[in-house]
């Protein structure tokens, strides 16, 4: 046998060992991600440390989100301009000490709910008799997402609403009713927009209100002059809607200051979070946008500073549905996801994991996407994620919800999306011109993701196994104790589809601690206080959010997991204000309600 | 795409008349547009992910041509060739992984060395090398599509450059050819399936096929001989993507030039064979 032949025979077996390498990688990538069996309780409990129930009928929710229907122009792709406003909030309107929900409708007529909680594992339907569910009448819009917090300091918790339409503003009577205060708060009278957060952005003790446009704000989705209301392109799209920044004066009353204060923007906002990244007193603020990059401002407390593209987190443009803060490495440093769409062999962007560069704070803080090596970056079309210690075990677990149109499941759309959304621009602004659905499913019936941390830089997909087994298109998770066992529950609003609660067990030795703040010289929900615990030579910082995830907000209690026998050193608050306090030894298994020091 | 633009088969020049004062070597011609057509997306648009992927296709791809080279032909091969595929998986591979752009390259590469019929390639290295990625791992691997934003500019700057280029190499009426057909073809699904025909009209548009037009189906190295037979082999390529596009396979040109481009070069080796065969009979005789 020559040299020469046996050269070709070699070169053969390394040619179809390259071809056989992605089954290997395939292989391992399965090994390594995912524990896709279904077990039972017991199993997951014992493996796992927890497991999900699915109990909204039982606990009485039968809520069932419907979609908007607008301008006829837009029929023939109607199941893709109009998928989203289901969204959910966790608020305790009536001070009770028990968390209620809210959740928006998005059909004109529709109704939107607050399930009051009972007490007793079940929930009343009460926003009709006070006067916050007939929301989406004709000629106002319809809702899209909810934010509740304290703008007046009154100790109650008021409603932001979310719409594609007139956003409303309503007051917070003592939990006894809500009273419509829009006109009076100064806010525009139309607003197509997904995202919205309260926080106070210049440490005045009034908490502010960021908006972000999606659509254009001149659009009428009910009532078109035009078809062009598509975005330009889908990776660097600036012709969507404003931002706006509304500073509370105190009186009543918002001044849209965002140009003045550097923010300004129009590309298509899906959501926002806010909390300070730097250490600087001041709550920075991270905006996940569609068809286009993230933008992160830095807050010095009285100006914003663009910064999206320096600190890392603002160049590679993809569809950004989520921000969510975790301190996932217990390191005291916050990292943030931002959701993005995969779909198999045609568009694999990757879920983002913004995680701060190692010697990198302050002004000069940079971030790296580790998603694909912690092992998160891909969930379908993802939408709505949240940070929380699911299992109580110490480390913060992620849990993702996702798929986009679930029709016919034998027939897709991503041919006719992906053909036009490659195209000129000339085309894809158009509604016109893009193909009709026709029934036909876009990343639909999707299964979930629920990341479990181990706390050294590696999350598995423990989904099917612990009981989030639901195949609805959702888009929003908020993250609660619902009924005060010291274990986070989660709540899912589904687009089109019901909601549901998943109700957490978790293994009994497994420790928790729980704070809940109200603010005295700083805002009074306590929105951008940060609690850092210490325990067992490590810690973990969690801040009070005025809206995080995708058209979501979190309860505002913060919850941490402490996993076995547990020696908590201390815990320190850093308050809006910049006032820090530190409690030593707080106990194990309790709710702390710290009132800031005078 | 490669190979071929950096090495063109150039009909004899006619005798010189006079000597230009700046004269570029006609394998550079073709690196020189891609890079710049990548530093222009880029800077503009921010089509790379990372500089770190594109520079390791590319040096994956220059290393093993040179290696295989060195090996089989005995001498180190001129890197243009490798360059451009290098670039290509560059672009056009979309994976948030690093390892896809380095096992697209080396696959593109190795199936010039191992995809031979006497003695030619037969399939276009990074045509080959991407369809397998797209087939393989397709939940790792997508191709550049929607990315490099959708501004009729830039697009219009890479027609020209891309076209004067490929007038120059003397390979126009491929592309030429091929563009006509799409639009024809576009204007027929149309009228087949009700779909408007801007969006059938749309992938031409995109970033994706100004690649697929300008370097792929010009590939001197994997292109027929007769400048009829291109035309006729660019067509049905053309035509093979139409029915692909009718069955709704999204990387459809891609998958059609797979298929009808060896096709076409194993019916020439056939007919070139024959007439070998031939002429030795008729010396014989």
């Amino acid at each position: 046998m020559t040299g020469n032949r046996i050269a070709r025979i070699v070169l053969f077996l390394f040619f179809i060992a390259l071809l056989a390498t992605p089954f290997a990688m395939k292989r391992i990538s399965a090994g390594r991600d995912a524990d896709h069996s279904k077990a039972d309780a017991k199993t997951a409990l014992a493996r796992h440390g927890f497991y999900l129930r699915e109990v909204s009928h039982a606990a009485g929710i039968n809520f069932v989100h419907q979609s908007p229907k607008l301008d006829p122009r837009l029929d023939p792709i109607m199941p893709e301009v109009a998928s989203m406003g289901a969204s959910v909030s966790i608020v305790d309107f009536d001070h009770d000490g028990w968390p209620d929900i809210y959740v928006t409708n998005s059909a004109i007529g529709s109704k939107n709910a607050l399930y009051r909680n009972m007490h007793d594992g079940t929930f009343k339907d009460v926003a009709s008799e006070l006067g916050i569910a007939d929301v989406n009448q004709s000629g106002t819009g319809v809702s899209m997402g909810a934010v509740w917090g304290d703008y007046d300091n009154d100790g109650y918790e008021d409603l932001f609403l979310i719409k594609w339409g007139r956003p409303e503003l309503f007051h917070n009577d003592q939990g006894h009713g809500f009273t419509r205060v829009t006109e009076q708060a100064g806010l525009p009278a139309w607003v197509n927009a997904n995202t919205a957060i309260w926080f106070d952005y210049d440490g005045d003790g009034l908490l502010d209100l960021f908006v972000g446009g999606y659509y254009s704000e001149d659009i009428d989705l009910w009532h078109l002059t035009t078809t062009r209301i598509m975005p330009e392109s889908f990776e660097y799209a600036k012709n969507g809607g404003r931002k706006y920044l509304f500073h509370n004066l105190g009186n009543g009353k918002f001044e849209e200051v965002s140009t003045r204060v550097g923010i300004d923007s129009r590309s298509w906002a899906l959501a926002a979070a806010a909390a300070d990244l730097r250490g600087s007193g001041h709550p920075d603020l991270f905006v996940s946008n569609d068809y286009g990059v993230s933008e992160l401002y830095f807050n010095d407390g009285k100006r914003f500073r663009e910064v999206g593209e320096e600190t890392g987190v603002g160049f590679a443009p993809k569809s950004g549905m989520n921000a969510a803060f975790g301190d996932i490495l217990n390191q005291g440093k916050f990292s943030v996801y931002v959701s993005n769409i995969s779909e198999d062999g045609i568009l694999i962007q990757g879920n983002n994991l913004w995680v701060p560069k190692e010697g990198t704070a302050g002004d000069t803080l940079q971030y790296q996407n580790l998603a694909r090596d912690f092992g998160v970056e891909l969930g379908g079309w993802s939408f709505g994620a949240q940070f929380g210690d699911l299992n109580n075990d110490g480390t913060l677990d992620l849990y993702l919800t996702n798929g986009y149109i679930s029709l016919d499941r034998n027939r897709s759309y991503w041919y006719d999306f992906s053909k036009v959304a490659g195209g000129n621009s000339s085309i894809i602004g158009d509604a016109k011109n893009w193909p009709a659905f026709e029934g036909r499913s876009l990343s639909g019936y999707q299964t979930k993701r629920v990341w479990l941390n181990d706390g050294a830089g590696e999350f598995v997909d423990v989904a099917q196994a612990i009981g989030a087994t639901d195949t609805y298109d959702g888009r929003s998770v908020a993250l609660v104790d619902l009924w005060n066992r010291g274990v986070l529950d989660v709540v899912v609003a589904n687009q089109n589809g019901p909601l549901l609660l998943y109700k957490n067990t978790v293994a009994p030795d497994n420790q928790w601690i729980e704070f809940e703040l109200e603010g005295t010289a700083s805002n009074r929900s306590a929105i951008g206080a940060e609690v850092t615990l210490f325990w067992n030579g490590q810690q973990q910082v969690q801040c009070v959010s005025g809206g995080s995830g995708f058209a979501a907000q979190n309860d505002r209690r913060l919850h941490f997991g402490l996993g076995k026998n547990p020696h908590i050193e201390k815990a320190v608050i850093r308050w809006p204000s910049g006032k820090q306090q530190t409690i030593d030894t707080p106990a194990a298994n309790q709710l702390h309600k710290l009132k800031e020091p005078a | 795409m490669s190979q071929q633009i950096t090495a063109p088969v150039l009909p004899p020049q006619a005798p010189v008349q006079r000597k230009p004062l700046f004269r570029i070597d006609n394998r550079y011609i073709a690196p020189a547009f891609i890079t710049c057509i990548l530093l222009a997306g880029h800077l503009t648009f921010g089509i790379l992910e990372s500089y770190q992927k594109t520079l390791l296709a590319i040096v994956t791809s220059i290393l093993l041509e040179l290696i295989l080279g060195r090996i089989f032909f005995h001498k180190w091969v001129h890197p243009a060739s490798a360059y451009i595929t290098g670039i290509s998986v560059g672009i056009l591979v979309r994976s948030p992984a690093f390892w896809p752009y380095a096992l697209c390259s080396a696959i593109s590469i190795t199936s010039k060395y191992v995809l031979q019929v006497k003695g030619r390639h037969i399939w276009n290295p990074s045509n080959f090398g991407i369809s397998a990625m797209l087939f393989l791992a397709p939940e790792t691997v997508a191709s550049l599509s929607i990315q490099w934003g959708n501004y009729l500019l830039p697009m219009v700057v890479i027609w020209i450059l891309g076209s004067v280029i490929i007038w120059r190499l003397r390979r126009f009426h491929i592309t030429g050819i091929y563009v006509a057909s799409f639009i024809a073809f576009a204007f027929l699904r149309s009228w087949m399936t009700g779909s408007p025909w801007q969006s059938e009209i749309a992938p031409i548009t995109g970033p994706m096929y100004q690649l697929f037009i300008f370097f792929m189906i010009t590939d001197p190295k994997t292109t027929v001989r007769s400048k009829r037979g291109q035309c006729l082999v660019v067509f049905l390529v053309a035509l093979l993507e139409m029915i692909l596009r009718l069955y709704q396979i999204v990387y459809a040109p891609f998958y059609a030039l797979f298929l009808v481009g060896p096709a076409a070069m194993l019916i020439e080796i056939w007919l070139d064979s024959r007439r070998a065969i031939a002429g030795h009979l008729t010396v014989a005789s």
